[in-house]
């Protein structure tokens, strides 16, 4: 029915040219540039991923041989002293057991050194201290047999889970000919096996790869993620709850907001050197312990937090307020019973993301010395200790291939904690988010 | 809903009106934001060179059936157009149509002045510059003096043509953004709500700029104020909860309207 | 008597305090006419801070009083040939403090032994773990014991004054306590005080990055004049030999800062763009769903530590570009040399501009959506396609936000560490060529100071020069980005 008047309408006017096709053309263009770059972004993202993963994941299997190692007597406690004095079991030479146990098992002649030396190669050097605490705790151990399985050196554990190149000439191979054949024997027996490597979370540094562990370093981060939450909330949220509520609005809050931003955009190296210089310089801190990392990296998320509380303490309508401030609460109570408890969710969102930062940072820890090597667990904030990101920076300068297999294992694991802190982060917004 | 209510357009009795040629025309145009129907089934023809009003209480669909005219709500997310509307008989809808040449025919003027961040003269020169209609710099210096005049703008800023948009007063934002709309040469113009942010003074002289506007222009425009409406326009349409209750002549809406809920609304009983 | 059992002391006492002070309130709004101003909670907090805050600050004052005054009296009775200049006198006290920190390990009995001869002081030290030489003098034991006995009195008497003034304190608080009493706007004002404390961390930590990071630096240009070390072009520190005083070291910035500035420049040619774009994609094009899911993806790239990427330039893009480049080299010339190395500015500037890509979308996307719809439907009306918009009305518009976010950025750049220091390489060299390795400030702020430091060479007192130029470069960013951020915000407020 609309044709009858469609009748009448004029005749379109003369069509301008507007140039649509050329028009066209750029737009697409334009949106082609649009999506290559997100493509791009994308695929950074994407490569860093599959890199770190790829070359990681075997980093949580461990090969390990069992052997039958007998505590010979005459090589563990040759003195028979054992009964008065049970610490001389700790002096055995238990070198010569594993390689007893090898010969054993293996099936070669003690004596012959060529054979012995590429067996005992095969076993990593910690294995020697791991028998030796297993004595120590087990002293009727002595006379014994028992199987035991031992931790294979680095490169046998790259060959087993076939990351060396077999195609190369014996003697350009870390792993020889005699050795694959061994390996084979053993795992064909079930000797050689990959299990769940556990040392990877409990053992501390190591310059043997397959000893080394993030233990220490993920206790030295726990220290420090607890003085940071610990210091930097209340702190955070008192010096906002003042900026916020009730700063009069003059130059001296002013210098302290442009303060505060800027603070946020510094260098984190900066805040390294701060820590160096007052906390262990003139203050007289220890270095390398987490306490002193604790402080500099509370400093450093301290602005985050802030600006984070800020907006989620403006974000509260007012009319709360004046709802409370007209019940006659005082300011202060309006603002610790009402707007607090519902700038909550908001301030915490922030801390998390402010810790996952401190989490991750390595430079400021360089210099206040937490690289260190560090094989003993810190039993308090005040004792030498190193952090994840750090430890992952050590293992990243180590040349040998088992230790990128490490690092990049390590890397896995800040990674996880870092997008379970944001998830959480995203979570607690998601369930508390108000819109006003 | 009353469904009922909608006026569907009887040809026979539009060609008695004194053979009215019509622009544009809407046939049927239901809005849809998300799942939310925003507009019912609206059939109502726009005729040339005519003020249309469109008037109803607040979220009547009013603004919703403009800005379909000139397919603005592509812009929003979610927000689906069904039934028809033509332009000179042709489906703006249609895949053929190019929003852009579309929009470039008719233009649009907002509820707030909204000139860009840039000079009086780089507002006006906007438009003619992205869809090259000037051959040259005299040229476009010509279509900006003339949409300027047609906008009853030129004798206040002629003198400081390179000064900021932003910085006029509001009303002379608001005539600044209509200059905009003219310079594109448009066929239709489209205006939300063209004063509601303008103090009475600035208000008139928009209407009388509106008024001339009309001997080149086909104009439809949503207004808040009946006043307005009676004022400036020819042709009346009146929208309530997303339906069109009813279209007339301005006069007739005004003293004798078919629908009681326009005259409720007149009346001043509800909106 | 040690401070954490005297703090332990305080504490039991400020709880009495508030027990007894709320004891005391409730009898008064029983008995009193009038209604009490504040309720109990309020007048227990009030007595048992009215204790607990001066003993602290006397508690506090005194811990950092007593140590400098011990310090100097000990000093003063040290023989005078051992104290023929600042270093020997600090070499000699720290012997004392060493011994200092033995005796405290002693029994009495045992210090009695050795005074009266029986026993080796030297022995006995060693005996406890505390390396001492065996020739030590007999001053510095004598010093050493002194010191320990100031520090025992002091203690005792520091515990005696914090329990009086506690007492005192909240038993005056405690008399305050009536019915019309104020303790509700006592207790807030000190609220609100410890508020605005906490508020000035934020100027205290600016101060205090600057003074440290000056005074230290300025022992450095005591050593190496100014001049040398802001036009030098040659950085070769040397080692920092323990007393060898750094003769001979050369410490030139311009290398440095020439590394750090054609990094940051690779890094921002690479982030910029891709940013920029990506940001006006999801803002202007992207639907819902795709928003949804690549802006937590980006996110999750601003996420990852630095370390991250710089293990990534180490073992992935390092070798991927040296290797391409063998390539393309064998490709053209047929001789298969790698042109690119794996350590290189290159490197070092992609990793980082992939760091950095997250970092600038995600402050242009802010800054472009803060633009008013209103401006873009107005183009949009007029017939303008969306490229046009966005290139014509929306990015002027936003250009003093999108600027303010570039310096940020290249602030960013200039102050990063840990790429640098994995990708870059240690070479403090001068020259053109991007694809071999240069160093960076933060670089060797980090060689300066890893290992084992001495405060008074200029190889280690350097750090803080080159920290400090750093912190001023970044301040200077910061600064002006904030200044055109808050210009951009009021104009659309």
């Amino acid at each position: 029915m609309s044709d009858a008047v469609t009748l009448t309408g004029m005749p379109a006017q003369a069509r301008r040219d507007i140039g649509i096709k050329r028009r066209y053309a750029a737009e697409r263009r334009f949106r082609a540039y649009g999506i290559i770059a997100m493509a791009v972004g994308l695929f950074f993202l994407a490569a860093l991923i599959f890199s770190v993963v790829s070359k990681g994941y075997t980093a949580f299997v461990q090969t390990t041989i069992t052997l039958p190692i007998e505590f010979t007597e005459k090589d563990v406690d040759p003195d028979n002293k054992r009964g008065e004095n049970p610490a001389v079991l700790a002096q055995g030479d238990f070198a010569k057991l594993i390689k007893q146990g090898l010969a054993k098992r293996l099936g070669f002649d003690p004596s012959d050194r060529k054979s012995a030396k590429l067996a005992t190669a095969m076993i990593s050097d910690s294995a020697r201290t791991d028998l030796r605490d297993m004595l120590v705790a087990d002293p009727s151990l002595v006379g014994k047999t028992v199987n035991v399985s031992l931790l294979a050196e680095g490169n046998i554990d790259s060959a087993n889970k076939g990351q060396i190149d077999l195609s190369v000439p014996e003697a350009r191979r870390k792993v020889k000919d005699k050795q694959l054949e061994w390996m084979k024997t053993l795992r064909d027996a079930g000797d050689l096996t990959k299990a769940f490597n556990t040392g990877l979370f409990t053992n501390g540094a190591s310059s043997r790869p397959e000893a080394a562990g993030l233990g220490v370093a993920a206790m030295g981060s726990l220290f420090m993620m607890v003085t940071v939450f610990v210091l930097s909330l209340p702190i955070g949220v008192a010096a906002s709850i003042y900026l916020e509520e009730f700063a009069p609005k003059n130059r001296l809050t002013d210098l302290i907001e442009v303060n505060i931003n800027n603070l946020a955009a510094v260098p984190s190296i900066v805040y390294g050197l701060l820590g160096l210089s007052i906390f262990i310089n003139f203050a007289g801190m220890p270095r390398s312990a987490a306490l002193v990392g604790g402080l500099v990296l509370t400093l450093m998320t301290l602005p985050t937090i802030i600006i984070a509380t800020r907006a989620s303490l403006k974000a509260v309508p007012p009319s709360i307020r004046s709802a409370a401030l007209g019940l006659g609460a005082s300011k202060m109570q309006t603002i610790f019973h009402h707007v607090l408890p519902l700038a909550m969710p908001g301030i915490l969102t922030g801390t998390i993301i402010g810790l996952a930062h401190a989490l991750g940072e390595t430079a400021p820890l360089l210099l206040i010395g937490m690289v260190a090597f560090v094989a003993d667990f810190p039993a308090t904030p005040l004792e030498p200790s190193t952090a994840l990101p750090v430890q992952i920076y050590m293992w990243a300068n180590e040349a040998e291939r088992a230790f990128t297999e490490r690092t990049s294992g390590a890397i896995i694991v800040l990674l996880t904690f870092l997008i379970l802190m944001n998830l959480g982060a995203i979570l607690l917004r998601r369930r508390f988010e108000r819109r006003w | 809903m009353n469904m009922m209510a909608e006026t569907t357009l009887e040809p026979k009795q539009a060609q008695a009106m004194n053979e009215p040629v019509y622009k544009m025309i809407g046939n049927k145009v239901s809005v849809f934001y998300g799942t939310k129907q925003a507009l019912f089934e609206v059939s109502l023809p726009v005729r040339e060179k005519t003020v249309t009003a469109l008037i109803g209480p607040s979220g009547c669909g009013k603004s919703t059936f403009l800005r379909s005219l000139n397919r603005m709500n592509d812009t929003i997310d979610n927000c689906r157009v069904t039934g028809q509307i033509t332009l000179d008989g042709q489906d703006i809808y249609d895949p053929s149509i190019d929003v852009v040449e579309l929009r470039a025919r008719v233009g649009m003027v907002f509820q707030k002045p909204n000139p860009f961040p840039k000079s009086i003269y780089e507002n006006v020169a906007y438009g003619p510059k992205i869809h090259g209609l000037a051959r040259n710099k005299a040229d476009l210096d010509q279509i900006v003096e003339t949409s300027l005049i047609k906008a009853g703008l030129w004798n206040e800023v002629k003198d400081r043509l390179h000064e900021a948009g932003t910085g006029l007063s509001g009303g002379q934002q608001q005539r600044l953004c209509i200059a905009r709309a003219v310079a594109v040469s448009p066929e239709v113009i489209l205006m939300d709500e063209p004063c509601s942010a303008l103090d009475p003074i600035a208000t008139a002289k928009v209407e009388e700029l509106i008024h001339e506007l009309r001997s080149n222009f086909t104009i439809v425009i949503v207004t808040h104020s009946m006043q307005q409406a009676a004022r400036v326009s020819q042709r009346t349409a009146m929208f309530h909860l997303g339906n069109l209750v009813e279209e007339n002549d301005t006069d007739k809406i005004f003293t004798n309207p078919d629908e009681s809920r326009t005259q409720d609304y007149i009346m001043g009983r509800f909106g | 008597m040690k401070t954490p059992l005297i703090l332990l002391i305080l504490a039991l006492m400020a709880i009495g305090a508030y027990v007894a002070g709320r004891a005391r309130s409730h009898a008064l709004s029983r008995t009193s006419k009038v209604k009490t101003h504040s309720r109990p909670a309020y007048h227990s907090a009030y007595v048992a801070l009215a204790g607990l805050l001066p003993a602290v600050l006397v508690l506090i004052v005194w811990s950092i009083a007593s140590p400098i005054y011990i310090d100097r009296t000990v000093r003063a009775t040290l023989p005078s040939d051992l104290r023929i200049d600042q270093a020997s006198e600090a070499l000699n006290y720290g012997t004392v403090s060493i011994v200092a920190r033995g005796v405290e390990q002693l029994t009495e009995a045992e210090i009695a032994a050795a005074q009266a001869g029986t026993v080796k002081w030297p022995e006995l030290l060693v005996s406890k773990a505390v390396p001492v030489a065996a020739d030590v003098r007999p001053e510095i034991i004598q010093a050493a014991l002194k010191r320990t006995a100031m520090d025992a009195a002091s203690h005792k008497a520091m515990a005696a004054v914090c329990i009086v003034v506690a007492a005192l304190g909240a038993f005056l608080g405690y008399r305050r306590l009536a019915p019309s009493f104020r303790a509700r706007n006592h207790i807030e004002k000190l609220m609100l005080v410890t508020l605005a404390l906490c508020s000035t961390i934020a100027i205290l930590t600016t101060v205090g990055i600057v003074v440290s990071m000056l005074s230290e630096a300025t022992r450095f240009f005591a050593m190496v004049p100014m001049h040398e070390f802001f036009f030098g072009t040659v950085w070769d520190p040397r080692f920092a030999a323990a007393g060898a005083g750094g003769e001979g070291g050369q410490f030139g910035l311009i290398p440095l800062l020439a590394g750090t500035l054609y990094i940051a420049f690779f890094a921002m040619l690479c982030a910029v763009p891709v940013g920029l774009l990506s940001a006006i994609y999801m803002a202007e094009y992207a639907s819902p769903r795709v928003r949804n899911l690549a802006k937590p993806a980006l996110e999750l790239l601003a996420g990852i530590p630095t370390i991250v990427y710089g293990f990534f330039a180490l073992v992935t893009v390092g070798p991927f570009l040296r290797d391409i480049s063998a390539e393309l080299n064998g490709l053209v010339t047929g001789n298969y040399t790698n042109f690119i190395q794996a350590q290189s500015v290159l490197t070092a500037g992609i990793v980082m501009g992939i760091m950095l890509i997250p970092f600038v979308s995600s402050l242009s996307d802010d800054i472009i959506t803060q633009v008013p719809r209103a401006l873009r439907d107005g183009s949009l009306g007029l017939g303008a396609t969306r490229s046009e918009t966005i290139k014509r009305v929306i990015l002027p518009a936003a250009l003093p936000g999108i600027v303010s976010a570039l310096l940020l950025t290249a602030s960013r750049a200039v102050g990063e560490t840990m790429i640098v220091v994995l990708a870059a390489g240690v070479a403090a060299r001068l020259s053109p060529n991007p694809f071999e390795p240069m160093t960076t400030v933060t670089v060797k702020i980090v060689n300066q100071l890893t290992g084992d430091l001495e405060f008074t060479s200029p190889q280690t007192l350097v750090a803080f020069a080159l920290g400090i130029t750093l912190f001023a470069i970044t301040l200077a960013l910061n600064i002006y980005a904030l200044y055109i951020v808050r210009k951009y915000r009021e104009q659309y407020e």
